[in-house]
Order: structure tokens, then sequence, then C-alpha cells
């Protein structure tokens, strides 16, 4: 519909306003002191645009949400609240014949490649099974469908009857990815895909990414503590802070100008490569907030090096600032350091 | 930085760790000899699969009953090797902590975090339970959970990845271990809780005189972190040296192609550098050098002789025929990038 025409590019993605709580069973004690259920918010209102053929990468401190954030958009979680737009439609609550058409072009990939692989199973094995399960071919075109997955993420002739555990951790990442491939998906959520591997096996498997989307226009979610990997595959980048997104832009302006404080500490985290440049002073101090108690006015006020009275009150919205988009009152003032 | 008056407290000689059948052995751990002075962080990376995990879990005996563990490991002066099951045991968490690789594979789904750290302090301890609750509270403080008491009650997938990580690593140091063993402690973590980790190890180590093996594919946290670094390919020590000397001056092919694997400094979405070939076979390495097939400067002697790790300065040792002609094939190609 939109194919041939040149109006601006739509999102693939729209995610509005999501939010997932997990809600903690009542201890006995609490109900003895009568106190209220516990409830972890482990999103609270995510707005977030993908667009078609774009890397979008998410970084943010451990335990934020990235993951719960990357299993909603897979399916994996039913959220809270908030919506989630795939071309468009809400693919909340989806049940039956559309759900498995949604979970078929969103593929997930998980970070741990060993636990994800059956070890009785070939590789030519797990790729007919998954592609008979979908009906994604039939017969004879099923085995020609193996061997051009197998040359697309190159792996060596006759891999395609081995085992998981004769291949080394890059290869059988590389299994992962024929596997998700095989369901011919539009989007790909890589939840931690190489953080596993050494970094030449790294470098291997971010190349195969790079040209599979280059080559098929792969929408990728690529979620990653390695800031130097993000910068490089990542067209644009999202900071997430306790279940929000705190600032989000092109990929080489966030990296060169963070303008939210906590993008700026994260940034300044990223440990150097040169021994002599040994930090002193820790990146972060003060206490980490609770997802269990999401403070009040800017969740990131109890930490932020620029906190004023205002923050403590009135939460900051995510607007624009600069090339991208920053949740902080002082955006405009706060110098990159 | 190590001073020479610290004494070694770990000595591995000759470690050799096998799988398989004695007649075709499966070689995981080749000869590899190594010491660890007390308050030292030593480093160890490579390939994935090269090694490394094995050759800490051999020096705590916990590669059996399949694994079969040769040569010495000398720990105070006594040889772990020589120790059965039950002298082991009472080394094993106490004196010599490990924090395993996978979190989720070592931390029991079916227990509460706050009751698997508690157990642990049980039998490491001899804390009464209110005391072990509130040392299991402290202890998560410590790795940076928030609101640790309303976590106790959580289990090991209530917590995010990092989450899992961090209990781990509480539970290793609950005991003031004297030879801390860790397994890429930090992949799953964000650069600032990392840096916190890290810090946290390295004043346990400065302070308390803890040694430390260090396993990451992160060459920024070796610089940050480490005192001396070792670096294994095919199950053998190619290269060992000062941060310094392996990072900013490393000899080894392996080694010099690993470092250049690093992203840094090349257009963004490009193709990164990543070693060619695949590793070798465990069970069919050549008689010489691991690297061979893969090495861009080996040569005719390469493939039948073993080269024995070699002096190239105080402190660097490498193991390598021809030198000279892998700093200049290097060399020549930085000069040309
Ligand atoms: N199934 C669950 N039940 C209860 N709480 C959960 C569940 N899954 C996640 N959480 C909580 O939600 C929060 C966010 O977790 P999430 O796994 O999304 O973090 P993350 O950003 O992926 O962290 P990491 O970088 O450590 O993987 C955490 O506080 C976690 O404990
Ligand atoms: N129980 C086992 N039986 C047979 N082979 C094994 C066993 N455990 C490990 N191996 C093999 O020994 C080799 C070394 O494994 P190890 O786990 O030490 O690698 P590693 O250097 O820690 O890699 P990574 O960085 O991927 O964690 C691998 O090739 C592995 O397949
Ligand atoms: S709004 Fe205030 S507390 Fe929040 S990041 Fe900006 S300056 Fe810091
Ligand atoms: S030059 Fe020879 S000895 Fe040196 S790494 Fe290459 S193959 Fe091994
Ligand atoms: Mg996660
Ligand atoms: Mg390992």
């Amino acid at each position: 519909m939109n194919m041939l025409t040149m109006e601006p590019a739509k999102p693939l993605l729209s995610i509005r306003d999501l939010t997932m709580r997990f809600e903690k069973p009542r201890s006995l004690s609490d109900a003895i002191a009568r106190r209220p259920r516990q409830v972890v918010s482990a999103l609270n209102g995510v707005d977030l645009d993908v667009m078609a053929a774009e890397t979008l990468g998410i970084v943010g401190e451990s335990g934020c949400g990235k993951s719960t954030l990357a299993r909603c958009i897979a399916g994996l979680h039913q959220p809270s609240g908030g919506d989630i737009l795939f071309e468009g439609e809400s693919v909340v609550g989806l049940k039956g014949p559309k759900r498995r058409a949604y979970n078929k072009r969103v593929q997930m990939m998980f970070q741990d490649p060993y636990t994800s692989l059956n070890p009785r199973m070939t590789v030519r094995d797990t790729l007919r099974e998954a592609i008979s399960v979908h009906r994604m071919r039939e017969g004879a075109a099923i085995e020609r469908r193996i061997d051009e997955l197998l040359d697309l993420v190159r792996l060596p002739e006759g891999a395609a009857d081995k085992y998981p555990h004769e291949f080394s951790g890059g290869q059988r990442q590389r299994i992962g990815i024929a596997r998700a491939l095989s369901l011919e998906p539009i989007c790909l959520v890589a939840d931690e895909l190489v953080s596993a591997l050494d970094v030449s096996v790294q470098a291997q498997v971010v190349n195969l990414l790079l040209e599979l989307q280059d080559n098929l226009g792969l929408t990728v979610l690529f979620v990653a503590h390695d800031l130097r990997l993000v910068r490089h595959v990542s067209h644009r980048v999202a900071v997430i802070y306790l279940g929000a997104i705190v600032e989000v832009g092109p990929s080489e302006a966030l990296f060169s100008r963070p303008r939210h404080p906590y993008s700026q500490a994260l940034l300044a985290a990223a440990p150097s490569l040169d021994p002599a440049d040994r930090k002193r002073a820790p990146a972060l101090s003060g206490e980490l907030p609770s997802p269990l108690d999401i403070p009040p006015g800017c969740p990131f006020h109890v930490r932020c090096p620029h906190a004023a009275e205002r923050c403590r009150i009135e939460k900051p919205a995510l607007r624009p600032v600069g090339a991208g988009m920053a949740a902080c009152h002082f955006a405009e003032t706060i110098s990159a350091v | 930085m190590s001073e020479p008056r610290q004494h070694t407290v770990l000595e591995l000689r000759y470690l050799r760790t096998e799988f398989g059948s004695r007649e075709r052995p499966l070689i995981a751990v080749d000869d590899v000899s190594f010491s660890v002075k007390a308050g030292e962080i030593l480093g160890l990376v490579g390939e994935s699969g090269s090694g490394k995990s094995i050759t800490l879990r051999s020096i705590l005996g916990i590669v059996r009953p399949r694994g079969r563990v040769g040569g010495e490991i000398l720990w105070k002066g006594r040889d772990l090797a020589a120790l059965d099951e039950a002298a082991l045991r009472k080394v094993r968490g106490r004196e010599i902590a490990m924090i395993f690789q996978e979190p989720m594979s070592s931390l029991n789904p079916l227990l509460t975090v706050g009751l698997q750290i508690s157990e642990n302090l049980a039998t490491h301890t001899d804390l009464d339970a209110r005391a072990r609750k509130t040392k299991a509270v402290e202890l998560l403080e410590m790795v940076g959970i928030p609101a640790a008491r309303n976590r106790l009650g959580d289990y090991p997938h209530e917590f995010s990845g990092g989450m899992r990580q961090r209990v781990m690593i509480a539970i290793a140091l609950a005991s003031n271990p004297q030879l801390l063993l860790a397994d890429e402690p930090t992949t799953a973590l964000d650069v600032t809780i990392q840096d916190q980790i890290l810090r946290l190890i390295q004043s346990l180590s400065r302070d308390l005189g803890m040694a430390v093996i260090l396993v990451t594919h992160d060459m920024g946290v070796v610089a940050q972190t480490c005192d001396r670094v070792a670096v294994m390919y095919g199950g053998r020590l190619c290269e060992l040296g000062t941060t310094t000397q392996v990072i900013g001056d490393a000899r080894h092919p392996y080694a010099l192609g690993l470092l250049r694997s690093i992203p840094r400094d090349v257009a963004p979405r490009t193709p990164l550098y990543s070693i060619p070939g695949a590793p070798p076979s465990l069970s069919a390495l050549p008689p010489g050098c691991a690297f061979t097939a893969r090495c861009p400067v080996a040569g005719l002697e390469c493939g039948d002789v073993r080269p024995p790790l070699a002096a190239v300065g105080q402190h660097h040792q490498v193991a390598c025929h021809r030198r000279a002609e892998a700093l200049a094939h290097f060399r020549q190609h930085e000069a040309a990038s």
C-alpha cells in the first residue's frame, strides 16, 4: 500500500504508554502486618517507535526492564497496560491464528544458544521442525530451504547433520539465528545476543546481522550492555531507566552528546581500553531506586548530580531535545561532561 | 599493582584436563602453568571454548566425574589435585570461592533467593538464622540490589539476568574467600553496576589480600581491573604478561587478532574485523601450535613443533615461533587501516 509512495517512514512497531507490573503473592507476615501486596513496576509507561529496517539499540541499568520490554514485544508477556501496534494494529491480546502469524513475523533470539537448542536434534532436524510446524515450505522445498538458511548464516558445509555440542559458541549462535530466520520474520528481537562470546566471534555475529539487515530489510531490536557494540550496529538508541525511556535518538548524536544525566553517567562508566586511564571516582553514587517503589518526580533525582527542587515533584516528560528526545527538565542547560 | 613482597598463593603446574576416552582424549586444558599472588587480580581471556571455565573448574576439582585432571594445583603449597573429595569440600566455598558463568544453572529455581544465600551461609559460617538473614540483606545490598530486604522472598525467575548474576557474586563473597574464581561475573551487568562490582572485587583484593582469577571477554574490564593477563587458545596459554604489556603490546598472533576485533575507530555499521577460520577441534589438535590453521604468519615448523612460552620482556611471555613476523604483519595492517 505505502510501498512506492514517498511519504515519511511509518513505524513498524509503536509502543504506547506500555506498563508491566508483576504482583507478588502476599507473604504471611505481610498479611499479618496488613501490608499491601507488593508490586514490581518493571515498565512504567514506555513510548517508543521502531522504524522498518532500522536497528534500535536498547541500553540501561541491569533490572531496568529491557528484557521485559523485549518479551512484551515478542508476545511472551501480556502487558498490564498500554498498547503495542504492529503495522498500525494492536497486537496486545491477539489470539489464535493472528497471534501465531504475529509471533512468526517477530522473532526473539535469546542470549544463551546452549539452552535454547535441543541437544538431541541435529541442525537439520531443528530447522526442519521449525519450517514444517509453521508450514513455511512443503516436501522437497524444506530441504532446499535448510541449505539456503545455512548458507545465509555462513555455516560450513556438512553442518546440517551435526549436533549442537559439535559447534563453537559463535556457530551455535548462528544456528539460533538460522532458526529464527527460517520463519521469515521481519523483526528480530536480540536480547544480549552476543554478550557471552569472545570479541572475534562477536564481530562475526554482528557482521552477519548487519549483512542480513541490508539484504533482507530486517528490523532489529538490539538489547546489549556493550556500548561499543551498540554504537556500532544501531541507527538509533533508546536509554531506559526504571522502566521508562529517558532518552532516545540517533546513535552517533546520543553517544557523542548524551543529553540526559543518566545517559551521561552510563557512557562515562564504559570501561576504557587504556590501562593507564583507570577511573578514580565511581560513575554513579546515591541509593539505587527500586522498581518496588519508584521515586516521585523524576525517577533519577535520587542519584542525579543536577537534581533541583522541581525534579523531586514534577515528572519530566520525554520531549524533543537536540536530534532526539530526552526526559529531563534541564536537558538543554546540562552539558555533557 | 602487585608488589614483590606478596607471596604466591596458587600455582598451577602443567595442568591438563581431558574428557572422553583415554585413547582419543579431548584435551580441554593442555599443560597450563601460571601462578597468582595474594592480592593480585589475574585476567584470563581467550576464545569461546578455549578452556577458561574448565581451568577454573579444575582448580576446584569440579570437572569430575568425567573429566580427568592432571598436573599440580598448588594452593598455599598443598596440591589440590591430590586431595580426595571430602578434603576438597573443606576448601571449596570457604578458602576458594567460584562465581559460575551461568547464574541460572547454578541457582535452584525452586528456592527463594534469600533461602539460597542463607543455606550457603549456614554451610560456611557459624551465624544463626536471624544473623544469616541480616547478612543476606547486607550481601545483596553490597552487590547493588535495591530494596534487598523486600526481595529475599523472590524466586530466581523473578530477578533480571544481571540481578541473578549479582546473587551469585554475593554468595561467593559471603565466606570472605582468599581466592576468588570469577567466571565472567559481569557479562549480564550494565557498565555502572559492573563498575561497582569490579570496584568491590578490587577493594577486597587490595585490602584483604584476596587473590582473583577473572575470566572475561571484555578487554575494557581487563584494562580497568587486572594486574596481569593470561591469554588462552585451544586449551593452551599463548601469552602471559602485565595488563599494559598484553593490551598495549601483544605479541601472539591470536592475541593480536583478538584485540583487533574490538570495534574502535571503525565507521558505524561497517564490517568488523574477525579472526578468519574456525576454532580447532580439541580432539584433533596439531602436534605443534594450536593456532596454525588460522595464523596469518604460520611457517613450516608451526604445525609440528609446539612453541614453548618464552620470555619477551620482564613478566611477559609468548608461545610463538615467529614473533617478529607476527609483529610485522599486524603493524602493517594497522598502518594500512
Ligand atoms: N516474571 C517476573 N516476576 C516478577 N518480577 C519480574 C519478572 N520478570 C522480571 N521481573 C522484575 O522486573 C524488573 C525488570 O527486569 P528485566 O529482566 O526486564 O530487567 P533487564 O533490564 O533485562 O535487566 P538485565 O540487564 O539485568 O537483564 C526486575 O526488577 C525484575 O526483578
Ligand atoms: N563435560 C565435558 N565433556 C566434553 N567436553 C567438554 C566438557 N565440558 C567442556 N568441554 C569442552 O571443553 C572445551 C573448553 O570449554 P570451556 O567451557 O572451558 O570454554 P571457555 O573458554 O570457558 O569458553 P566460553 O568463553 O565460551 O565460556 C570446549 O570445547 C567444551 O566443548
Ligand atoms: S529532571 Fe532533574 S533529576 Fe531528573 S535527570 Fe533532569 S536534572 Fe536530573
Ligand atoms: S606463527 Fe606459528 S607458532 Fe606463532 S602463532 Fe602462528 S602458527 Fe603458532
Ligand atoms: Mg535482561
Ligand atoms: Mg566459559
